[in-house]
């Protein structure tokens, strides 16, 4: 039903895997990706969700796996709620075949995402039948992005088997510090964790009211991917189910696509958030000489 | 009240509170904490070390030593209570003699002839006197 072994029309992401498809050379597997982060609500799915928007606008093969197993979001943040059928677990205990069960993007046609089971709990996933379906869509993208829950139980570890790379989002509270902290202890070292730092509000950071990207990092000690500040149109984003990333023209988008180049290879800066003193903040300083 | 709590009330009143700088010192502490308890096997081989240093010098109850890691205010603190049976031990240190805080060198000024000593007592005599060997 999916000719996704077939070239598609636009530009490829990686010269290698494409010389592989169309001169039939061995076959190389595509990157299993993991996205996780301990603690809840620290923007996992919406880093999925835009980094395979991201991704798959450069031209590569994207396959995004919500294995939040009973609490399905990734469909909702990409606005395919509507067209998804069948789920992860419908595939493991192979009620339908893998090709059935990828929901193809609407801006995309090398994005697809497979839905996690709503109805079901975490723990009926099996964990071998889980790295032997993200080695399966390896042989058919080049990306495969993995949402991982929170907490670090069953969800996390099948979540994690089937990944070679892990990318750990956390936000700059103490808390969610903590957690990733944790969550890089249990991936151990065949993990060489990168990290995005999510949500960072410059004027607060510039206030002393918020822990830095430098704070952060100097307790982690991680490879930088790169940091997001938190913008109103991120929620915009989750409330259209169209994720920012589809976009090009506004920092956050910007930043996402700069990372999804980063983790592409390219030779690119970390995109960082900088406080811009508006208007208000040289009002103030100037009447109350607060900084 | 501690000065930074004062420090903490005036910021706040002027309202420059660096809350920043208090996530940063409680996430330090409480990973220090995570990380200890993540490692019990450290934390056991830290209590072995610690028992044995003591015993060289005092004989303890090793059934009834408590090692335990507190928050206490602004420090993460290592609370260890090593019950002593007896000190009547000659004490055995295993590295040699305790080393005795080298002296500062003082030049000698031996030209001057108003009789003053120098202040360090009697000790510099000898020390005087020691190139009259021969």
């Amino acid at each position: 039903m999916l000719p996704l072994r077939q070239p598609f029309d636009v530009a490829h992401d990686d010269a290698q895997t494409n010389a592989a498809q169309t001169s039939g050379a061995p076959m190389t597997l595509g990157r299993a990706i993991v996205i996780t982060s301990g603690k809840g609500g620290v923007g996992k799915t919406t880093t999925t969700a835009n980094l395979g928007v991201a991704l798959a606008k450069r031209g590569a093969k994207v396959a995004l796996v919500d294995a939040d197993v009973g609490l399905r979001n990734l469909d909702i943040l990409m606005g395919l709620e509507s067209r998804v059928r069948h789920h992860v677990l419908d595939v493991l205990e192979e009620k339908v075949e893998l090709d059935e069960a990828l929901v193809r993007d609407k801006h995309f046609p090398n994005l697809f995402l497979l839905a996690a089971a709503q109805s079901r709990e975490k723990d009926e996933v099996d964990t071998e039948s889980m790295r032997d379906l993200i080695e399966e869509l390896r042989e058919q993208f080049d990306y495969v992005l993995i949402d991982c829950p929170a907490g670090i139980e069953m969800g996390f570890k099948n979540a994690v088997v089937g990944a070679q790379e892990a990318i750990v989002v956390c936000t700059p509270e103490v808390s969610a510090v903590r957690d990733v902290d944790r969550v890089v202890g249990l991936l151990g070292n065949a993990f060489t964790p990168k990290l995005i730092i999510n949500r960072v509000r410059p004027h607060l950071v510039h206030k002393g009211k918020m822990l830095s990207v430098e704070d952060v990092n100097s307790i982690l000690r991680l490879p930088l991917l790169g940091v997001i500040a938190d913008e109103p149109d991120v929620i915009v984003s989750t409330n259209k189910g169209e994720p920012l990333a589809l976009r090009t023209d506004t920092a956050t988008a910007k930043a996402y696509h700069t990372i999804a180049a980063r983790i592409a290879g390219e030779d690119v800066p970390a995109p960082m958030v900088e406080y811009k003193e508006t208007f208000i903040d040289k009002l103030g300083s100037l009447l109350g000489g607060r900084r | 009240m501690t000065f930074n709590d004062v420090f903490n009330n005036l910021s706040r009143l002027f309202g420059r509170e660096k809350s920043g700088e208090t996530a940063k010192e409680r996430l330090r502490l409480v990973l220090m904490s995570d990380h200890l308890s993540l490692a019990p096997d450290m934390v056991e081989a830290m209590k072995r070390d610690l028992v044995e240093v003591v015993s060289r010098y005092v004989e303890v109850d090793r059934d009834k030593i408590d090692v335990r890691f507190e928050h206490q205010d602004s420090v993460f603190a290592m609370l260890a209570n090593v019950p002593i049976i007896s000190v009547n031990r000659t004490p055995s240190p295993p590295v040699g003699p305790p080393r005795r805080r080298r002296r500062k060198k003082r030049s000698m000024q031996p030209a001057q002839q108003n009789g003053q000593m120098p202040p360090s007592g009697p000790g510099t005599s000898g020390a005087s006197a020691a190139p009259s060997f021969s």
